[in-house]
This record gives C-alpha cells, sequence and structure tokens, in this order.
C-alpha cells in the first residue's frame, strides 16, 4: 500500500512538471506567446465563417451559426491536439525513457492536460462570443461538464493507443493525418446535422465526437441541433453506443498500453 | 553492512530481438510474414544469461566486463527500464539510477526550471525541491547564471548544475553509471568525496564501469560479467586479476602471429632487439629478482643508441619505465652484424596479476629505431600482496 502511494506520488509529481514545461516551451520566442492558443482557433473560425456562413449560406438554417460553428471547431481542436500530439509522443521521450524508469502513462496525461487548459482557455473566448450573441444558459448549461469529461476521456483513450501503436508502426502518423482529414467532414462541425439525409445522419451520430459535439452545441448554443436523442427520437439504447463505443475504446486502449509500456524502452 | 539483501537477481537472461529489416511499417508486418517462416530476418542475441547474483545492504557492488559484455543491460535491468526475459529482480528500498546526470534537463528552459524538471524526475515535489534550491545553486556554485536557458551554460556548468542535483537524491540504492567518472579533476574530487559519504551513510551504491581501477577504489565486491555470463563475483581483488587475464587472452588469441607482431613492433629497422628473454615467467617470491635481457642488433652505425623497457599491467597501465640514458649508462659503437646484451635487474615489486613489457632501441635525435610493444608476459602470484599496483617491502620500527 505504501510502494503504490509511493508510485502515485511521483507520478503526480511528474505529470505536473511536464505539464509545466510543456505550457513553458509551447509558444516560447513567439511575440504573443499565449495569446495563440486564442487566436488560432479564432482564425480559422473567421476564415470558415466567412466561406460557410457568408458565401455558402450554411449558417441559414440554424440560429447562432457562428457560435454553433465555434463550439465545433474548439471540441474538435482539442480532439485533434490530443490525438495527433499524442502518436509521437512516446517514441519522442524515447531518450528519457532509456535512462530512468517512470510510468510512462505520465506522457499522455500530461499532453491531454495541457490541450485541456487550451480548452478551457478557449471557452473564455466562446462565452464572450455567446454574450455578444445574446445567448443566455440556464442551468441546463451545467450538463457540458459532463460531455466535456466523456471528450476528455475519448480523446486520451485514442491517445494511449495511438502511441503504444506507434512505437511499432511508424506509419501510424501518415494513417492518423488521413483519418483526421475524413473525420473532420464526417463529424457535422461546419454543418447541420439536418442537412444530412436522415438515413446518412443515423450513422453519422453513432461517433462519439459528433454526439458530443452536437449534444454540446444544444446545451451551450440552441436547441435547434440534432443530438442522437433526436436523430433517434425515444430509443434510448441507441444512445448509449457512443457511450459504449468510449468505454470500448478506453478499455482496449488501457490493455494494449498496458502490456505494451514495460517495452517502450528498448522498442523505441 | 548487513545481511539485510538490497537487491536480488535470480536466474536473469535477457534476448534483444534484432530483425535484420526491422518491422516498422504495417506493409512490413505482411511481406515479412512469409520471410519469418525461413526463420532469415530475426536473430535473436542473448545480452544476458543466467545471471544471478545478491547484493547487500550497505554495500558498494561494483559490475565490471568489456564493451558489449552485458554490463550495462545489466544495470538497465536493475533500473527497471528493460524487463527481463526470463527471471527476476527484486529490490528492497528506494532505488534511484544515475545512467546520465542531469535527466529531462531541457536546453530550452531555464537552470532554475531545470533543477525542478530534474528534481521531479528523481522524485521530489516543488515543495522539496524549493527547500533544497538554495544548496543545490551553492554548490554549484551557479549563483549568477541561475536565470540563464541551459543551451547558454557550458557543459562544465551543466555538469556541475546535474552533479550537484544528483547529490541530493534520497534513495536506499544508487545505481551508478561509469559515464558519472568522466569530468575534470576537480569534479572527480567532488564525485570521490560524494562516494565516500554514500559509503558512509550506508547507501548501497551499484557502479557499472569497465575500468577496473575506478571499480577497485571504491567497490567491496564485485561482478565480472564476460560474453553475457557471470565468470566472476567476489572480492574485488579477485575480480580484478579475472578481468585482467581476459585482456591476456584477448591478446594472445587474437589474429595471427604475424599480424600480431605488425601491430607491435615498428621503427625504421636501422637496429632491432634481437632477442629479448626474462629469467623466469612466473614470480612467486618476494626475493625473487626480475633479470630482462635485452639483446640488440645493429644494422647501420649510430652514434647515440639508447635502449629501454616498460612495463604495464595486464589493463595497460603503464607501472614503471626506464632506459640506458635515464640510468646513465652508454651504449657502446656497434658495427652492421655487431650485438649487445643489456641487462636489466629490478626487484620483485610486483603484485599479483600478469605484466606485459614493452622494449624500444632509439638512436640519434632520438629516432625510434625498433619498438617492440608486449614483446614477453610474465606472472606475479603473490598471494600476500593483492589488489594494488605496487608491493613495496616496509621497513617498520616501533618505539616507545
Amino acid at each position: 500500500m505504501h510502494k503504490l502511494q509511493q508510485r502515485y506520488r511521483y507520478s503526480f509529481i511528474l505529470l505536473k512538471q511536464l505539464v509545466k514545461t510543456d505550457f513553458k516551451l509551447r509558444y516560447q520566442g513567439s511575440a504573443l506567446g499565449y495569446v495563440w492558443s486564442l487566436l488560432k482557433p479564432l482564425l480559422l473560425f473567421v476564415t470558415l465563417y466567412f466561406v460557410f456562413a457568408r458565401f455558402l449560406n450554411f449558417g441559414d438554417t440554424i440560429e447562432h451559426y457562428p457560435q454553433y460553428l465555434l463550439l465545433g471547431i474548439l471540441l474538435w481542436n482539442y480532439f485533434t491536439e490530443v490525438t495527433t500530439g499524442a502518436v509521437g509522443a512516446i517514441v519522442g521521450k524515447g531518450d528519457l525513457m532509456r535512462k530512468i524508469n517512470f510510468p510512462k502513462y505520465v506522457i499522455i496525461l500530461a499532453g491531454s492536460f495541457s490541450a485541456f487548459i487550451n480548452l478551457l482557455l478557449n471557452f473564455v473566448v466562446l462565452s464572450v462570443f455567446m454574450a455578444f450573441g445574446g445567448i443566455s444558459i440556464g442551468w441546463s448549461g451545467l450538463l457540458i461538464i459532463p460531455l466535456i469529461a466523456e471528450l476528455f476521456i475519448f480523446s486520451i483513450a485514442l491517445a494511449f493507443f495511438l502511441s503504444a501503436l506507434f512505437v511499432r508502426f511508424r506509419d501510424i502518423s501518415y494513417i492518423w493525418e488521413v483519418v483526421m482529414q475524413a473525420a473532420f467532414y464526417a463529424t457535422p462541425i461546419l454543418y447541420a446535422l439536418q442537412i444530412v439525409p436522415h438515413n446518412i445522419a443515423k450513422y453519422m451520430i453513432l461517433n462519439p465526437m459528433a454526439q458530443i459535439i452536437q449534444d454540446s452545441r444544444y446545451v451551450l448554443i440552441t436547441n435547434q441541433t440534432q443530438t442522437i436523442s433526436y436523430v433517434y427520437g425515444g430509443n434510448s439504447i441507441i444512445w448509449a453506443i457512443p457511450i459504449g463505443v468510449t468505454l470500448i475504446t478506453v478499455v482496449l486502449a488501457a490493455t494494449y498500453f498496458r502490456s505494451r509500456s514495460k517495452y517502450f524502452a528498448e522498442e523505441v | 553492512m548487513s545481511d539485510e539483501i538490497a537487491i536480488k537477481v535470480e536466474h536473469v537472461s535477457k534476448n534483444f530481438v534484432l530483425p535484420h529489416e526491422k518491422v516498422s511499417s504495417i506493409k512490413g508486418l505482411f511481406t515479412n510474414v512469409a520471410k519469418k517462416r525461413h526463420g532469415r530476418t530475426i536473430e535473436t542475441q542473448h545480452a544476458l544469461k543466467d545471471i544471478s547474483f545478491e547484493i547487500k545492504k550497505g554495500e558498494f557492488f561494483g559490475i565490471v566486463g568489456r564493451n558489449g559484455s552485458g554490463k550495462s543491460t545489466m544495470l538497465k535491468i536493475l533500473a527497471g527500464i528493460y524487463q527481463p526475459t526470463s527471471g527476476r529482480v527484486q529490490t528492497y528500498g528506494k532505488l534511484v539510477p544515475f545512467i546520465e546526470l542531469g535527466v529531462g534537463f531541457n536546453p530550452e528552459l531555464t537552470g532554475r526550471e531545470n533543477v525542478y524538471l530534474n528534481g521531479a524526475m528523481l522524485g521530489f515535489s516543488e515543495a522539496q525541491v524549493k527547500e533544497m534550491y538554495s544548496g543545490i545553486v551553492k554548490f554549484a556554485e551557479l549563483e549568477k547564471f541561475m536565470d540563464q536557458k541551459l543551451k547558454n551554460y557550458s557543459s562544465g556548468m551543466q555538469v556541475r548544475l546535474a552533479f550537484s542535483m544528483a547529490t541530493r537524491a534520497e534513495a536506499d540504492i544508487l545505481l551508478v553509471d561509469e559515464v558519472l567518472a568522466v569530468g575534470d579533476a576537480d569534479f572527480q574530487r567532488k564525485c570521490f568525496s560524494y562516494f565516500r559519504s554514500l559509503k558512509k551513510n550506508n547507501k548501497t551504491v551499484v557502479f557499472v564501469s569497465h575500468d577496473m581501477g575506478a571499480i577497485r577504489e571504491y567497490c567491496d565486491r564485485a561482478l565480472l560479467i564476460d560474453e553475457s555470463e557471470v565468470q566472476n563475483i567476489g572480492k574485488t581483488s579477485e575480480v580484478s586479476r579475472e578481468y585482467s587475464r581476459l585482456f591476456i587472452e584477448q591478446s594472445s588469441s587474437e589474429a595471427s602471429a604475424e599480424q600480431k607482431d605488425k601491430d607491435k613492433r615498428w621503427g625504421n629497422g636501422n637496429a632491432k632487439v634481437k632477442n629479448l628473454s626474462l629469467n623466469k615467467t612466473i614470480f612467486t617470491d618476494r626475493d625473487d629478482t626480475l633479470r630482462l635481457t635485452v639483446k640488440v642488433e645493429v644494422f647501420r652505425p649510430d652514434s647515440d643508441l639508447m635502449t629501454g623497457f616498460r612495463i604495464r599491467t595486464a589493463a595497460g597501465q603503464s607501472l614503471h619505465e626506464t632506459n640506458t640514458w635515464v640510468a646513465n649508462k652508454k651504449m657502446p659503437e656497434l658495427q652492421p652484424g655487431e650485438t649487445c646484451d643489456v641487462v636489466w635487474e629490478l626487484p620483485n615489486l610486483f603484485t599479483d596479476g600478469e605484466y606485459t613489457i614493452d622494449t624500444y632501441v632509439y638512436g640519434e635525435g632520438t629516432v625510434v629505431l625498433d619498438a617492440w610493444d608486449e614483446g614477453i608476459v610474465f606472472t606475479v602470484k603473490r598471494p600476500d600482496a593483492q589488489g594494488f599496483l605496487i608491493n613495496i617491502p616496509p621497513s617498520v620500527t616501533i618505539k616507545k
């Protein structure tokens, strides 16, 4: 018991320092520094807003489309940052792993927490936009918390899986890049789900990312958002599918990472 | 030292699988399946074979071996960095490895930030590092530089900071790699006194090196690993002798005799050591005299001939060197074809072990006419004189 306590104490100390280091290093030498973590999604938002809302009129079918779009982008960005960042994370720490034995999962946790802090900062920007857009949220807005938790868990599970897989198969980085590109369009981020034919939409919404983004929009932006419960009506068993996918990913990723992590030092 | 065990290693083996073409792409995984069946693509390297030993609490334990013998793999298994293929390792107490100083140091961070980062790697919380921060900086003598980035430090400054951190590590067992033994004389002295203090505080230290001298300096017991297996384990002096023997065996079995001569003999050939002999090959007694006869043959006259010899340990360390010029004796002027014998006598000041003798003949302007490395090997068997480089017979008087 004492040994267990010792071990988690070490993990916690390491995690704290790695997250701090990551933040110190991230924007080092750039004039705007942390501002970039806010500017980056905002600039992407501005571009997409002009293309899709102004020129292609995607926003006509949905109220508060700018905020709707921004929220989608923020959540998707977080997902991208955690998963693509994780692909090379273990291999990148190869040198360290050959010098000292430490719990490897800390590396992935640290990457995830750094991105999470970014996400929280971005939510501050979003709330300003929401205030300008005259969106008011009630207590039901708190439902965003379990949704963010689901996002955190789903992302980190994939991060564990990808990082461990990359140690053995270096093709993963290219494959994941392509997958993410396709997934960006297969997830209702730019467009509202209602413009997609129902027989396609009912499959799209089973993707945990789609479910999370749509549910988040529903609780924060507009109840015009088509969520999984809207698409499937009262069939509550279906609602469990994205959660189930998340949980299965967690179990698989944890098992695989645990079994491989002992050998990272010699394999990277 | 007590009878309590700090580290227990039981039948540890480690194999590294070396695919000739590493399968690190998914296409490779498929295309290699066919080849694997023929067993062509995989080669298993046995880095360690059935290693067992115990290290007691408070012991200074050396692991010695030549390059590629498996000693570093053993250290990494002790540190938990590598997993043994079979067998097991148990450690009792907190273990901190120093395979490299300053683990996790990042050149883009300041000295101060690196202290916190490295501290975390060693298991210190921020509060703990804060407490010892000023001590660390003072010991490293870097007070003025802590807010500069590490990349602007000289390598000496980096080592000082890293070492200062290492000395703070709170561990029951320390694993120390030989890389720590590098550095300038001043740093070596610091290391030395640090090791001394560890010994005093009853810490268990495992020290890995290929330098027997360093092992002898600090360790109570040692383990000799060669070709992935335990060759010897026991008192440092015994292991040290065995280690020296490895080099002798190696040199006598290496390449052909002709090639050996070519590598070990050079010079312009105006004169040659025609014959080199020693009165005995094994010296057992303290009163033995070593009589070395060097027969020099001249092919072109030289007005300033000089000959000498050097005695080295099996590990290559020079113990003694002298020549006719130092001894203030002049060699006769010889005509082509003439020879002369130079006979050296010296007392048996040697300790248990094996030694080699190099001889040389110099001409006018200290031109090398003939140099012959390791021309003779001799053994000293002196159970009464072990573990030191030389053995000086003392005379002692006690007065009251």
